[in-house]
């Protein structure tokens, strides 16, 4: 095993042996999983609440429509005065009482309805009547036009688009803001990546510094031996973190929605809420159905092997390139405490091409930000990732572009190792001071 | 006497600061070195450079006669002043990794660890970490570290410090022993008692510069001043001692009274030393005739102080 080789070995063994790594190794899962299951849990139980609402209908109108709903069921109170009803809603214990007074119009008898309840109604209550309401005004009107409620029905459909590129691909509508979330989330497991085992990395470097065992090693191997040693390492320690993270996360939340019986569907669903009149009528869900069809087919359209090889590119030459100058940061202090001002600069651009990325590539990501991110090196690994889904070539990324961005990357990999090193290796070797950005240039000189 | 380093016309500057300046030196083989001066003065960068951790700005070094490599690593053990170990590592793993690093086997590297733990009276660390250890205990592990691939060239610097005075003879034995077989030795340290008693050859660095290089009984030799230091009783009761020696001036350190025991000290003409000898046996009698020889400390001070006063 050649020298780089030890290295890498005891960086990887040093760093999977350590407590506090195993116990977040075992235990991130553990809580992740938990979280969202209790998320679904209390979801669920939240939505299985019924809510019982007394009735006292004095007027003509609505008589058949107070049918028990997903968060309410109805109670008539039929011959009491508004009084007497309040009364016995309250000693009943009922959420509340839903008073039509009598009117000749429907219009008049919907203006002067009023729920009353004990504390302020809570809006799906609320929701789920006046949706009652206003089922009951559209039929009522529609009457009055002399349209039928299937007429109305078939008039109403919903309507989309298609979609197609030049060359004849069919697309969807939210596909672009869909591929672009494929890619962002490559993009932001690198920028994880490089944040949490970057970290670690300079740890490891401050802690060589400290414990004072850097002068023995360099005067075995070259310090930028030792960097790299240490920067791959931590990162094949980091690889089978996630793994681990990956497996066994997957496998305890299908453990734990199978044992508790959670629909997963619930926590998807929850979003869709406000369906309204779309939902009841549904055509809106019809719709949505298709979408989803469609972005499903998409999904598996996806260029998967392209992306997951330039993802390895992207990931490997990214994360080398920041872990350097977390390891000339570790080099260049003596404590953690030292190295905030040096950090702020390097979580600047990872922070700025994720928001450059959801903000920018969602809407339009072939724009002139989206290119210029994507291009410049330290942007260029999770942005570039997030363009990547919409193909390389016609329609998608064009060659030119994704040539610059990688010549560029492995341009400033070089560059950058080569300065981390200088740094490093004068670095290791200064006790005792807090060094300025000045002082780190004059240590490219020595 | 054959060199097995040849430091020729090393410089190194740190910006402005000019930390070594033109330094030749030849470490004589199979010897010990003293690589003294003052805090500050260039020794450890010069150490470093040796260990190639520094580059010199200009100057070469030769090991054995061959320009200085990476290879050479193997050959040469570094015990740095700033010492230390990976605290969470166990004592085992870490000594056959630092020994891997410079090129030992690991197998070989287990054998002769084996060899050293009970050597130096270690058996049972094998599985403790180091924050475990004591910090003696941790410099031993340390020595063991630096010498257990058998380099041809071993560095100490102050490697007696952090030992108690029973661990720091046997470190000095374990010295003693490498050098009988066959190591070169440099050995930087301020305590000035453990060169007279170790090195053979010194050099001295002071503000970037070798001032001082050479035997260290050569150095003393053209530091002596000719100064003897005498015990004497004179055969018939009390005495002028002034006049018996002609006048020279005279340092009386004690006279014991009862015994008319003198005990002085003073500086002898060159060429006088024979005569002077001859007149005190016979006018009484010696009881200690030694001549005053520099101390390696004395000579230390002196010579930085001169270079101090004069620039």
């Amino acid at each position: 095993m050649g020298k780089i080789g030890l290295i890498i070995r005891r960086e990887y063994l040093a760093k999977v042996r350590n407590k506090s790594f195993v116990i977040m190794t075992f235990l991130s899962p553990i809580l992740l999983v938990g979280m969202v299951v209790l998320i679904a849990y209390l979801t669920q139980v939240n939505d299985n609440e019924k809510r019982q609402v007394a009735v006292l209908n004095q007027s003509a109108f609505f008589r058949d429509l107070f049918i028990p709903q997903r968060g309410v069921s109805f109670i008539r109170l039929d011959g009491l005065s508004l009084e007497a009803a309040k009364d016995s809603t309250l000693s009943m214990g009922l959420y509340g009482l839903l008073h039509l007074p009598e009117r000749r119009d429907l219009v008049d008898v919907t203006e002067d309805a009023f729920l009353y309840t004990k504390d302020a109604p809570s809006t799906s209550v609320l929701e789920e009547i006046e949706s009652i309401f206003e089922d009951g005004l559209r039929q009522y009107r529609l009457r009055e036009l002399g349209v039928s409620p299937e007429q109305y029905a078939a008039v109403r459909s919903g309507y989309e688009i298609h979609t197609a590129t030049f060359s004849g691909e069919r697309s969807t509508k939210g596909i672009n803001e869909f591929k672009a979330l494929v890619g962002g989330a490559f993009g932001y497991l690198i920028m994880m990546f490089i944040i949490i085992y970057g970290g670690f990395v300079m740890r490891s470097v401050i802690e060589e510094k400290t414990s004072r065992i850097i002068e023995v090693i360099i005067s075995s191997v070259k310090p930028f031996q030792l960097m790299l040693g240490k920067i791959i390492g931590t990162s094949l320690a980091g690889v089978t973190q996630f793994l681990i993270w990956i497996v066994s996360a997957s496998l305890l939340m299908v453990v734990a929605l199978l044992l508790l019986d959670i629909d997963p569907a619930i926590l998807l669903e929850q979003r869709n809420m406000p369906g309204g009149l779309d939902a009841q009528l549904g055509t809106g869900a019809l719709a949505g159905d298709e979408t989803s069809r469609m972005i499903l087919q998409e999904f598996l359209q996806l260029p998967m092997g392209l992306l997951i090889g330039f993802f390895l590119v992207y990931f490997v030459l990214g994360y080398l390139i920041y872990s350097s100058i977390y390891a000339a940061i570790g080099a260049a202090v003596d404590n953690e405490t030292d190295t905030q001002q040096f950090i702020f600069p390097i979580i600047l651009p990872l922070m700025l091409a994720i928001y450059v990325g959801f903000f920018s590539v969602f809407s339009n990501p072939h724009g002139p930000i989206a290119v210029a991110f994507s291009i410049f090196p330290l942007t260029s690994p999770i942005v570039m990732l997030m363009r990547l889904p919409g193909g390389i070539g016609e329609g998608g990324v064009p060659v030119w572009q994704l040539v610059a961005s990688l010549a560029l990357l492995a341009g400033t990999f070089l560059g950058i190792v080569w300065l981390a090193a200088k740094i490093y290796r004068t670095g290791i070797l200064m006790y005792g001071k807090k060094p300025t950005y000045r002082e780190l240039f004059k240590w490219l000189k020595y | 006497m054959s060199s097995i380093l040849s430091i020729r016309e090393v410089t190194k500057s740190y910006g402005p600061h000019k930390a070594l300046d033109d330094i030749s030196l030849e470490i004589p083989s199979n010897r010990i070195f003293g690589l003294l001066g003052p805090n500050g003065a260039g020794k450890t960068t010069l150490i470093r450079i040796i260990n190639q951790i520094l580059v010199p700005d200009s100057g070469k070094i030769y090991l054995d006669g061959e320009p200085l490599t990476q290879k050479h690593v193997a050959q040469i053990g570094y015990l740095p002043e700033e010492r230390g170990l990976y605290k969470s590592m166990k004592v085992g793993e870490q000594v056959l990794y630092l020994a891997q690093l410079k090129g030992l086997s690991r197998s070989e590297a287990r054998s002769r660890l084996k060899y050293w733990f009970d050597k130096l009276d270690i058996g049972d660390w094998w599985g403790k970490k180091v924050q475990e250890l004591s910090k003696g205990m941790a410099q031993k592990v340390q020595f063991i570290v630096t010498v257990l691939h058998r380099p041809k060239l071993l560095i100490f610097d102050e490697p007696f410090s952090g030992f108690d005075p029973i661990n720091a003879a046997l470190i000095k034995d374990q010295i003693l022993e490498l050098r009988d077989e066959g190591a070169s030795i440099i050995f930087s340290t301020h305590r000035m008692e453990s060169v007279e008693e170790l090195c053979e050859y010194i050099g001295l660095i002071h503000r970037s510069r070798l001032l001082l290089e050479g035997r260290l009984t050569d150095i003393k030799k053209a530091y002596k001043q000719n100064r003897f230091r005498i015990e004497w009783t004179p055969g018939n009761g009390e005495v002028a001692l002034e006049q018996l020696l002609n006048g020279t001036p005279v340092e009386v350190s004690h006279f014991d009274a009862e015994e008319h025991l003198w005990d002085f000290t003073l500086q002898v003409p060159e060429g006088e030393k024979q005569r002077l000898l001859h007149t005190l046996s016979e006018k009484g009698s010696i009881s200690s005739f030694r001549e005053l020889v520099p101390t390696a400390n004395e000579i230390f001070i002196e010579t930085v102080q001169k270079k101090d006063l004069h620039g």
